[in-house]
């Protein structure tokens, strides 16, 4: 009666054993993930929510919080520690982003791209790109927009730069902050499957706000509609990116809470759309054509030289 | 070998001799003679050597010259002349709207910066000192741009000089971002290469479309 207990815990055992007699394999396993979730699903029997297994990756959560731990073993202080996050080459950059613009429903973003190796070059350069292209689409709509007004200036706004910047490294690194205290506050109260490292936080975040690049260079266009079309379609993109991250790890919690998590989060992620929107690119409908004054002046004109 | 196995060196015979090893002993007597050198030849050789890298960057080929001996001079240079000639004369205005010499000098030299860290945190064997050196360096080209956008736009502001200043900008940003990922690439591994020059292009990036939204009050 005792021995299928006995096994589990041998193969416990065993697996701690291995890890910690040869850390190599590690990294192994972190290029050949496939093989790993299919021997533990064989020796763990896992009974219930098998069909969730994309999504929450219950198998394979354990192993890589392990890995997580075994990867980042440089002190702090050192720079082979922040080397770790940069451990990403083209084609995985490449797959990231892919995966952030083209949601596939029912995959978590974390589970399928990131695989316990969280990078910090997509969110900081993803945050670069955006702030610049803001910036830059931001002045390009408003020339067009008051192209030919007699009183208007061309000022090149420098002084928005700074405020993008601030705004958008704002978001992408506080909110993370705040969401994954939210979350660790909530584990320690219910027992959740499914919690995440702030880097990974951080990486989803980065990488969901990578398809308001072309949106804003789209929002050039001065049309009203377009532009909240546009901004709906964005927003529709990178929240459903978030919210199927999200939703597994706070579906387990009182559902009240957890819708609360889940809409503050699509809730933000508008409001920055928004405020950009409105703070950057001038509304287009101030620009009514021809005041009635210069063909006035030029009828006074005709008739006095008559 | 086999008759040298009987030899063996008794321990109360003192094996003595000399060994000299021939030491290239040029460096002291070129230190010492640089004291002593008139001031006109110390600046020339830096001046140039500053302009031997200027000359790498406007035609580049994959030497290491601009690499081996890196200096900074070049940069400083190059970012005082382009911050200044970025002053529109606005002391007046409150809201210009162009950047101040301090925010173009901070987002050439934190811009590079931050680029240099990005390369070495992707595991790029360039040291920290020489990918500053070469970027800075490779603003030359957008630097020539100012100068050109100044005179054109000292002809007229209308759209062929807004046209012209395009182009002529477009031409240098291209020219800067090729000349300076020639000398970069190669430190970088193999397939992360493109993660590198993206940076690199969108710091050229802005620099240019500072120069390209100058406007003389």
């Amino acid at each position: 009666l005792a021995s299928p207990v006995m096994y589990l815990f041998a193969e416990f055992d065993d697996a701690a054993n291995l890890l910690a007699a040869n850390p190599d394999a590690t990294t192994i396993s972190i290029d050949e993930p496939v093989e790993i979730p299919k021997n533990q699903r064989g020796r763990l029997q896992e009974t219930g929510r098998e069909e969730d297994d994309e999504l929450l990756g219950t198998d394979d959560s354990d192993k890589t919080e392990l890995l997580a731990g075994q990867k980042k073993s440089a002190p702090f202080w050192t720079f082979e520690y922040y080397q770790t996050f940069f451990d990403v080459d083209t084609y995985q950059v490449l797959d990231r982003i892919k995966g952030s613009v083209f949601p596939v429903p029912g995959k978590n973003f974390v589970r399928l791209y990131i695989r316990s190796n969280p990078d910090l070059y997509g969110p900081f350069w993803i945050c670069a790109t955006l702030v610049f292209t803001i910036a830059v689409s931001g002045n390009l709509s408003n020339f067009f927009i008051h192209l030919g007004k007699p009183t208007y200036r061309y000022v090149p706004e420098f002084r928005k730069v700074s405020i993008a910047a601030t705004t958008i490294y704002a978001y992408a690194w506080l909110v993370p902050l705040a969401l994954w205290g939210f979350l660790m506050w909530r584990n320690s109260k219910v027992m959740n499957i499914v919690s995440y490292s702030f880097l990974e936080i951080v990486c989803v975040y980065g990488y969901s706000l990578f398809v308001y690049i072309p949106t804003a260079i789209l929002w050039i266009i001065p049309q009203k509609v377009v532009r909240w079309v546009l901004m709906v379609f964005s927003l529709c993109l990178s929240g459903s990116v978030l919210v199927m991250t999200f939703w597994p790890a706070v579906r387990d919690d009182n559902r009240r809470i957890a819708l609360a998590t889940v809409v503050t989060i699509v809730l933000l992620h508008a409001l920055l759309a928004v405020g950009c929107l409105a703070y950057f690119f001038d509304a287009p409908e101030l620009d009514f054509p021809a005041p009635t004054t210069p063909t006035y002046n030029g009828t006074i004109g005709i008739t006095k030289s008559h | 070998f086999a008759g040298l196995a009987d030899v063996s060196i008794s321990e109360d015979i003192p094996v003595e001799g000399e060994i000299t090893v021939p030491v290239g002993s040029r460096s002291p007597d070129e230190d010492y003679s640089t004291l002593d050198e008139p001031v006109r030849d110390t600046i020339l050789r830096d001046l140039k050597a500053v302009g031997k890298k200027f000359v790498h960057v406007m035609y580049p080929k994959k030497s290491s010259a601009l690499l081996r001996d890196w200096d900074l001079w070049g940069p400083l240079v190059l970012c005082v002349s382009l911050a200044l000639m970025l002053q529109g004369g606005a002391a007046d205005s409150k809201d210009d709207g162009g950047p101040q010499f301090a925010e173009v000098f901070v987002i050439i030299w934190f811009g590079a910066v931050v680029i240099t860290l990005n390369s070495k945190l992707l595991g790029g064997t360039i040291s920290f000192f020489q990918s500053l050196c070469v970027l800075g360096y490779c603003v030359l080209p957008l630097t020539v741009a100012m100068l050109v956008c100044r005179l054109v736009l000292l002809a007229g502001s209308g759209t062929v000089s807004f046209i012209i200043r395009l182009l002529v900008v477009a031409a240098m940003f291209g020219w800067s971002t090729l000349a300076s990922t020639a000398f970069l690439a190669d430190s970088q591994p193999p397939n992360r290469k493109a993660l590198v020059v993206y940076p690199i292009s969108l710091f050229y990036f802005v620099i240019s479309w500072m120069i390209l939204t100058f406007t003389p009050q």
